[in-house]
Order: C-alpha cells, then structure tokens, then sequence
C-alpha cells in the first residue's frame, strides 16, 4: 500500500507517441485506485454511479416533472404509464424519486467533503504532533464521538425556519468527522515512527511537505474510507431529517418522499409510494458500505484472504477447526495495516 | 489507577463540553420565542420566568460568565425550566415520565442485539469460507436500512396486514400503567415491533465487525499456538479469539452508541412510543425550547453513562487496560 512519491496524476490520453515511460505512468495512475480494484467495490461502485447518472441526467429520465399534476389519477397502482403509480396528487413516484436522487447527493457530497477535510485536518495534525496538543486534539474527537448528533442536528435545524442546504450538510458535517478523525490520527501515529518519515525529517523535510508528500499518499485508503462512511451517514441523517419534517419540503430527496406519504396516509396500502424510496436509501447505502469493504479488505489483507483460504483447506481435506495446524508458506498475509483498524483506546 | 483517573478526566470533560454547548446553543439561536411566549401568557409564576430567563440567556444585565455560573446552579439543583407544551410543567418532571420507556425499549433492544450480533459473528468468522459467509450480504444490507423506514415496513406487514401486534403506543388506550399482569402482558405485546425493528436494523452491523475482527484475530499466532497445543476447538473459540476480538468490538459499541439513539428515536416516533425520543420531536413541533435543551441533555448523559459501563466491561475483560493506559 506504500505509493511511491512519484506524481501519479499521468493522463492516459497525453502524448500519443509510444514512449517507452508510458506505460509506467498509467500503471502508476492504476496504483492509486488500487483499493477499488476488488468485486466489492466494483459494484458499489458501479451502483452510485448510476445513482449519480441518474442525478445528472434527471429531466431527461423523469418521464414527469417532480411535482406535476395529474388530477385524472390519484393514488394510482404502477402502470405503464406511471411506473411508480402516482400520489394523493397524482404526482409520478418515480419521478419524484430520480428528481431525489439529486437532493440526497448533493447533501452526501457536500457533508462528506467538509467532514473529510477536518477530520484529515485534525486526525493528522492529532497523530503527528505529541503530548497535550495531540491529547487534547484527541479529547475533542472523543467528545464529537459520544455526543449524540442526530439530536443535534434537529435542534439545530429546528431553530431556521428555511434551513439551506449548505447549512444542513454543514450541521451534519460537523457531527460526522470525528470518527475518521480518530482512525486517521492511530494511523498517522504509526506512521510517524516509520523510517521513510523519519529519514524525511532528518533530510531537513519541512512539516508541510512530510505531511502532503510522505503521509498523506498512505493514508489515501483511510480518507477514502472515512468519506465513504461520512457519505453513508449524511445520507441516512438527511433522510431522516426529512422524514421526521425538520428540514423544508422544498428540498426534495427520498426523506420527503416517505414524509409526505406518511403525512397523506399512504400505509400501508398505497406500498409504490414508500416502498421504493426507502429501499433506494438502503441500495444506496449498501453501495457505500460495499466501497467500504473492498477498501478494508485492500487494507487489511487478512479480510479478503480468510475465505478463500479456508475453502481452499477444505478442498484439501483439512479442516480449519480440527485443531491441527496446517504448514502454510505464510506469501499469502502481509503484515501490513493491522494499525488500520482502531483496537486500542487512546 | 492512572487509567482510571484518566477515563474520569475524560467523562468529566465529555459531560462538561455537552453541558457547555447546551448553555451557547439558545444564545445562537435567531429571535426569542421565550419572551414571545411569556408575553402571551402572563400566568407564568415569576420563579419560572427566572430560571427560563438564565436557561435561555435572557437577563441582559449579566455578563455571559455570570449567566454560565447561574446556569450550573440551576442544573445542580435540578431544575431545567418549565416545559411550554406541556402546561408548564417542569422539564425534569416530563422526561422522567418518558424515560422509562425508552431505557426500556432502546437499552434492552441494544444489548440484546450487540449479544446476539457479536455472538452470531463470532461464529460466522469461525467457520469462515463455509456457508454461513452467505449472512454477510444480508447483514450488509440490513445495516444500511435506515430505522424508520423498517419500522414503516413491519408495521405494514406485522399489525396491517397480519395484525399479530398493535402498530402504535406502549400500551392499550384506556390503561393506566400499574404492575398487574395484564398491564404488562400489553406492553410487551406493543413493544414487540418496536423491538423487532430496531435489533433487525442494528444487528448486521455487529454481525459484520465482529466477524472481521475474528478473522483478524484467527490469524494471530496465539491461536495457532492454541490450536497446537491439541486444545478442543471450542476452547479456542472462547478463551482465545472470541476473547479477543470482542474488545474492539466493546468499543466499537460505545463509540456507536451516539450514532444508534438517533434512529431508535425516530423509531419511537413512527411507533408513536411514549419515549424520549418522541419527545424531543413533538417538542420540536411545538417550538418548545425548554423541553427540546432538556431532552437532548438527558441524551448525552444517558450515552455518556452506557460508555462508562462499556468501559468498565472493557477494563473487565482486558487486564491489560488495568495495568497501563494505552
């Protein structure tokens, strides 16, 4: 997982003539994204891009408008002609939730970003400096960690009466980053004592440069998976800020959808109403929760071996729970990112 | 000992800073629905415009030191303002008549499902590549569902259409709570799919931690070790990764905690659940700051406590939290 401190940003498309680096240049750039490079986060990653596509492209997919009107069939079964059925206003579910698609990423995006740079911004700065600033950067995450934000976040949204959607996903962001906050500073603990870090500091390195340059190209995995998880959170917290009715009805997203067929009596009869809103947030999740799995299986090697390796045994006629220790040429585990995950309390 | 004068130290600065941004949180606030209020119903007793107006930063006069100082005494004698949905009555007395009912319902469901879970993964990343593998993408996907809308889902299925338990409250219209029998053969009849739905949207994700803890710790060599020696394979399971691997996990759960009572409130209210968490919502609906402070108060207590209690479970099960912080 060590990238190398080569710039690994080489285009593919630059430079047409066969060089002979070329080729070096892409691998490298496929280096970087090794960590999706697994079934798992294949398709979860596959699933949002289809959420995103489907985001982007919502006016020519939605075969109604979102709120448009169809006073000839009310709370109608899915037909050909409305997939999805309709509302108590005869409005197209299933426009409704691809025009939704758009509001629940804009929030994920946005709330994971924000959560994502502080917690990259104290988790190192908490990992690379020592005694009581780091202490103390520490006992701040821990008490983001144990405050209940979902509370939080509906007293705080309560207090607008229009809340924007810059303001939500901040609300949310600011709950959300103290756990990448915490993974992040036990990595970067350990990386501090590792020799590369250490010969950087002894060349006269500046502080900036062995942060941006000798950590933060390992810690690319932890970051991606600590977005990834601040994503799945600001999701459901906004869905469910919608749901509840904390949040203005004009931001459309799958939320609003479920609130709105509650609010008009939609349990349990008319199920095309809420059924598949909610089944969205979970696909969507369990997306990001996919991403997340490849990228801890590509951190901790252990994690993508064991059932592999097991059945392999069992092919073998040897059982793993016999008791009898099989010889093994041990290629097969590396020691590497057992730091990853956060066993110990600080 | 130093690791436990540091935990206190922790718990000690937790509870401060949430008692701390409950104080700053009404003097952000836009407006003063306070004023408003008691200008609409003069009826208030001046003793409660008192203790509001230090509650809500009201009394200009004092400096915001002042107005800090004024605040812990009031929260040291127990007294967090009068509730305006509720006709005035005191905040304390209104949450602990709902409190019950949600340490109940979410403490019980909690850990029972972070038993079942963790029991059920440890077995899981036992018999790693058999199998039971095939639990993981459904404990994936379960872990992603959000609370209420599995609430909706088996309130649709269970009481709509199959009608086995009622949909809504904690027990029968008409009843008054008392220890007969009948009262709580009620409550356990309404507490079913509340119950349900939260151990089935919170038990895929400690089936999934603690499966993978367990792998990673059945590649240590202690194991091996264990394994070596001749020890019968359940000994191993038990004594010598379970063990283990549950650690982690124990923190994992108090560290979650915080996460979990956000969907476990919104499932009382699809349950219409007499609890805490409904509470804090209707309070949220009617603009009732004062109940709205003391409810989210009483949450952050409540979480804090749970993660003494995880800690104190941690330092039981690992002698090596009680010889040297970490």
């Amino acid at each position: 997982m060590t990238v190398s401190n080569f710039p690994t940003g080489g285009s593919p498309k630059e430079g047409l003539s066969n060089e002979p680096r070329r080729p070096g240049a892409i691998k490298r750039f496929g280096q970087s994204f090794a960590m999706f490079r697994n079934g798992k986060s294949l398709v979860g990653l596959i699933i949002v891009a289809i959420f995103m596509l489907t985001a982007v492209f919502a006016p020519w997919i939605a075969p109604y408008g979102p709120l448009e009107k169809d006073f000839d069939s009310l709370k109608q079964p899915p037909s050909a002609e409305h997939w999805l059925g309709t509302t108590h206003l005869g409005e197209d579910v299933f426009s409704q939730i691809v025009y939704g698609t758009r509001g629940v990423l804009v929030v994920g995006l946005i709330a994971g970003i924000l959560a994502t740079l502080v917690a990259v911004i104290v988790g190192v700065a908490a990992g690379y400096v020592r005694g009581w600033r780091s202490e103390s950067l520490s006992a701040l995450t821990n008490v983001f960690l144990v405050i209940p934000g979902l509370p939080l976040i509906i007293i705080v949204a309560s207090q607008y009466d229009n809340p924007s959607i810059v303001l939500i996903s901040a609300v949310i962001a600011i709950t959300g980053w103290a756990w990448g906050a915490r993974v992040l500073r036990a990595q970067t603990m350990s990386l501090r004592n590792r020799d590369f870090v250490q010969a950087a500091r002894a060349n006269g390195e500046k502080l900036y440069r062995i942060i941006a340059v000798e950590m933060l190209p390992n810690l690319t995995a932890i970051i991606a998976s600590s977005f990834v998880g601040t994503v799945t959170a600001a999701v459901l917290g906004l869905t469910t800020l919608a749901f509840i009715g904390v949040i203005p009805i004009t931001n459309l997203n799958w939320g609003t959808i479920l609130f709105w067929a509650q609010q008009n009596g939609a349990f349990p009869d008319f199920w095309w109403w809420y059924f598949p809103a909610g089944l969205c947030i979970a696909i969507f999740g369990m997306a990001l929760s996919l991403i997340n799995f490849g990228i801890d299986e590509y951190v901790n090697p252990r994690l993508r071996s064991a059932g592999e390796r097991a059945r392999a045994m069992r092919k073998k006629g040897m059982s793993l729970t016999s008791g009898v220790t099989a010889v093994r040429d041990g290629s097969d585990s590396e020691p590497d990112g057992e730091a990853v995950t956060p066993t110990r309390k600080p | 000992m130093r690791f436990i004068l540091r935990r206190v130290a922790f718990y000690a600065f937790t509870a401060w800073a949430a008692i701390t941004i409950n104080f700053f949180l009404p003097r952000f606030m836009k407006g003063d629905p306070i004023t408003a209020y008691l200008q609409k119903n003069p009826s208030v007793s001046p003793e409660a415009i008192e203790s509001l107006e230090t509650l809500f930063g009201l009394d200009n006069g004092k400096s915001v030191w002042e107005q800090y100082i004024d605040y812990w005494g009031l929260l040291f004698s127990g007294d967090l303002g009068r509730s305006f949905s509720k006709g005035l009555a005191p905040v304390t007395e209104v949450i602990a008549s709902a409190l019950p009912w949600t340490l109940g319902l979410v403490g019980l469901t909690t850990i029972l499902s972070f038993l079942l879970g963790t029991l059920t993964g440890a077995v899981i990343g036992w018999r790693r590549g058999s199998r039971a593998d095939y639990v993981i993408p459904f404990a994936t996907f379960f872990s992603t569902v959000p609370y209420f809308w599995m609430a909706l889902i088996i309130i649709a299925v269970f009481s709509t259409r199959l009608g086995w338990f009622p949909a809504s409250h904690a027990y029968d219209k008409g009843s008054v709570p008392n220890w007969s029998w009948e009262f709580i053969g009620e409550v356990i009849m309404h507490g079913t799919l509340p119950a349900v739905t939260i151990i089935v949207s919170s038990l895929g994700g400690w089936i999934l931690g603690m499966r993978n803890m367990m792998i990673t710790v059945l590649d240590e060599d202690y194991v091996t070790v264990a394994e070596a020696k001749g020890l019968a394979p359940r000994w191993v399971l038990r004594k010598y990764a379970s063990r283990n691997a549950v650690l982690p996990q124990l923190s994992s759960f108090a560290l979650a905690l915080g996460f979990i009572v956000g969907g476990t409130l919104v499932t009382e209210l699809v349950f219409s659940y007499p609890g805490v968490g409904k509470m804090l919502l209707d309070a949220t609906n009617a603009k009732d700051w004062p109940l709205m402070q003391g409810v989210f108060l009483v949450i952050t207590m409540a979480v804090l406590l749970a993660n003494i209690i995880a800690d104190i479970a941690h330092a039981m099960l690992d002698p090596r939290t009680r010889m040297m912080e970490s």
